[in-house]
C-alpha cells in the first residue's frame, strides 16, 4: 500500500508537513501524492472522527434496511444511486441476505428521519418496504473505542 | 524520626539508586511532557489475550499452580521455543515460569553464584544486571560495547574482560537500551569462549521477536551450548503484556531445579490468570505480534533518521524499540543533557549512564510511541539544540 495512505489510515492527527517529515518526502510531495490518490478515486476525502456521544446531542442517526423490487425499475444500482443523492444519507450499501440496501442516515431529530422514510424513501418506485433502527449508543466508531476510560493511566512516563 | 534505614543490610544500603527513578519523579510531575522514556510497548495487550485472562477469572481459575507453572503453559513454551529458537526443553523439568524475566534472572543468579564469584555482562545494559549480581555478594564485570560496532558484543572484548573466578556470562540480544544484536558468527565465537572457560550463559532474549534485520539466533541453539545456557524469555515485549508479569527460564534440569528452590520459597508461583493469558498469546498471538513489530520498525526508521538529521549520530538499532543517539556534540554529559532537555523543552529521554558507565555520551529514546509524539519530540529537541553554545 502507498505509504502516505498507510499513514493516513493509522488515524493519527498529522498534517502534510508532519507526514512529509515522517516519510522523508517533503510537504509538497505529500500534497502531490494526496492529489493523485484523489484523482485516482482512491481517496474520497478526509474528515474528523467525532466522539459519537458529542454528535448524539446534536444529531440522531439511524440505519434503514430497504427491500427492493427490481422489475420495471432501474434495478439495484439505479435505486441505490438515487437514494445516495439525499443529503441525509451518510452511506448506502447493497447487501446480501434478508434485505437489499442498508442506508445510514443522520438528521436533527427522530421526526426528520421519520419524514425522510415516509416522504422520500417510501415514494421511490421499487422500494417495497423499510425497517428503521435508531442508534442509541456507540462503543466503537471507525476503529476508535469510545468507552475506554484511560486504560493506561498507571503507566509510568519513564521506565527501564 | 525514621531511622529505620539502620536495619537495611550493608550491601543493600550501598547499592546506588536507579538513575531512572529520580528521573521518573521529575517527569511524572510535569504536565504536557513528551516522554520517550517509556520502556514498554505503547500497545495495549491484544484483546484475545486479555479475554483469555477474563475467561480464567470467569471460570474461577484463581488458585495456585504448580511451582514450575501450569503444565499447559510449559508445554506451549516448549513448542514455541523449539519452533522459533531451536533447542528442545522438557516441560516436566527444564522449564520454569516466573514473574517476568527479571525474576528469572534473579533466581538464576542466586541459584548459581557463591559469594565472590564474578559475572560478565555487556554494557550499556538493562538496569538490573549489575545490582542483581551485587545482591548475590558476587562481582559484576562489565564488557564495554560501542556504537561503531552497533553495540554488538565483540568476542575479543569478552576475552579481554575475563578473569579467574568468572562463572556466569549474561547476554541480552537485542539489547535494551542500544538495540544491539549479535549475528551467528559472533555468537559462535562467544559460545566457543564460554565452553573454553566453562561459563554458564544467561541469555535474556526478551526482545528477540522484535528483531528488524536478519534472523535472531539464540546462543542456546549452538553446538555444546544447550547444556550450559539458560534461555530467559517472557511475554512483556513481543505480546505487549508487561503488566501480566510473566517470564520463563529454559535450561538443563540441574540449574532449573536450583532456581525452582528460590522461586518456590520466594514467589510460590506466577499468577494463574497471567499464565492462562500467556497460553493464549503463544497459541494465537503471532499475527498481532508481527503487526506490532511492523509498527515499531516504521517508527524506528523515522526516529533514527530524525536524530541523524539533528546532528545527534544514531546507529540503526536492529532490534528492540530504543534509539540510542550519541549526544557528545552537545558538549553536555548524558545526565545534564537529559535534565536540561526536560527542563527546557519538556522532552523526556533516559540518560545513557542509567545503563552503566558505557552509556556515557548517549541517551535512550523509546520509539514505542505515536508518530505524532516522535515528531513533536524531534521539533522540541531541535529547538533545544539551537540554544546550546557547543552547537552554534
Amino acid at each position: 500500500m502507498n505509504n502516505v495512505l498507510k499513514l493516513l489510515l493509522e488515524g493519527e492527527p498529522l498534517d502534510t508537513a508532519q507526514i512529509g517529515k515522517i516519510l522523508n518526502l517533503g510537504a509538497e510531495a505529500v500534497d502531490r501524492e494526496l492529489a493523485s490518490l484523489r484523482t485516482q478515486g482512491i481517496l474520497l476525502g478526509m474528515r474528523a472522527v467525532l466522539n459519537p456521544s458529542y454528535e448524539a446531542e446534536r444529531r440522531v442517526r439511524a440505519v434503514i434496511e430497504i427491500k427492493i423490487r427490481t422489475e420495471g425499475t432501474g434495478g439495484f444500482d439505479g435505486i441505490a444511486e438515487r437514494i445516495s443523492q439525499f443529503e441525509q444519507v451518510e452511506s448506502c450499501f447493497l447487501m446480501s441476505g434478508g434485505y437489499d440496501l442498508l442506508v445510514v442516515v443522520t438528521a436533527d431529530n427522530l421526526y426528520k428521519v421519520a419524514g425522510f422514510v415516509h416522504e422520500r424513501l417510501a415514494r421511490i418506485e421499487g422500494v417495497q418496504g423499510t425497517s428503521t433502527h435508531f442508534f442509541l449508543r456507540a462503543y466503537k466508531k471507525d476503529g476508535f473505542v469510545v468507552t475506554d476510560e484511560g486504560t493506561r493511566r498507571d503507566q509510568p512516563s519513564v521506565s527501564p | 524520626m525514621d531511622d529505620s534505614a539502620r536495619f537495611v543490610a550493608q550491601h543493600v544500603a550501598s547499592l546506588p539508586k536507579s538513575g531512572i527513578r529520580d528521573f521518573f519523579a521529575i517527569v511524572s510531575k510535569m504536565k504536557d511532557a513528551v516522554s520517550l522514556g517509556i520502556g514498554e510497548p505503547d500497545f495495549i495487550t491484544p484483546f484475545h489475550i486479555r479475554e483469555a485472562a477474563m475467561t480464567a477469572l470467569e471460570k474461577g481459575r484463581t488458585s495456585y499452580t504448580d511451582n514450575r507453572g501450569t503444565l499447559a503453559l510449559r508445554e506451549e513454551i516448549s513448542r514455541y521455543v523449539a519452533g522459533n529458537y531451536g533447542p528442545e526443553y522438557n516441560p516436566e523439568d527444564e522449564i520454569l515460569v516466573t514473574v517476568g524475566v527479571s525474576e528469572a534472572l534473579d533466581a538464576l543468579l542466586r541459584a548459581t553464584l557463591n559469594p565472590g564469584d564474578k559475572v560478565l555482562y555487556h554494557e550499556p545494559c538493562y538496569v538490573s544486571y549489575a545490582p542483581s549480581v551485587t545482591l548475590c555478594h558476587a562481582t559484576p564485570i562489565p564488557i564495554r560495547t560501542v556504537s561503531s560496532d552497533q553495540f554488538a558484543l565483540d568476542p575479543a572484548a569478552l576475552r579481554a574482560a575475563w578473569q579467574p573466578g568468572c562463572k556466569v556470562l549474561v547476554l541480552n540480544f537485542p539489547t535494551n537500551p542500544t538495540g544491539g544484536t549479535a549475528n551467528r558468527q559472533k555468537l559462535e565465537e562467544i559460545a566457543k569462549f564460554a565452553i573454553e572457560k566453562d561459563l554458564l550463559v544467561a541469555s535474556d532474549e526478551i526482545y528477540s521477536e522484535l528483531t528488524f534485520e536478519g534472523d535472531h539466533v539464540s546462543i542456546a541453539s549452538l553446538p555444546g551450548m544447550r547444556e550450559r545456557t539458560v534461555f530467559l524469555h517472557g511475554f512483556s515485549k513481543a505480546f505487549a503484556m508487561t503488566g501480566f508479569r510473566i517470564g520463563y527460564a529454559c535450561g538443563p534440569a540441574g540449574v532449573i531445579d536450583g532456581m525452582l528452590k528460590i522461586h518456590q520459597y520466594g514467589i510460590m508461583c506466577a499468577s494463574i490468570i497471567s499464565q492462562e493469558a500467556a497460553v493464549e498469546a503463544l497459541k494465537n498471538g503471532r499475527e498481532s505480534m508481527l503487526h506490532m513489530r511492523d509498527k515499531y520498525r516504521e517508527r524506528r526508521d523515522f526516529i533514527v533518521r530524525r536524530f541523524n538529521e539533528l546532528g545527534l549520530p544514531c546507529h540503526l538499532p536492529r532490534g528492540a524499540f530504543y534509539a540510542f543517539p550519541d549526544i557528545t556534540s552537545t558538549g553536555l554529559d548524558s545526565m545534564t543533557f537529559a535534565s536540561q532537555l526536560l527542563a527546557a523543552q519538556k522532552v523526556a529521554v533516559v540518560p545513557g549512564t542509567a545503563f552503566g558507565a558505557a552509556g556515557a555520551g548517549f541517551c535512550r529514546a523509546s520509539f514505542s510511541t505515536s508518530y505524532e509524539r516522535i515528531h513533536e519530540a524531534g521539533e522540541r529537541i531541535a529547538r533545544f539544540l539551537d540554544t546550546l553554545p557547543a552547537r552554534k
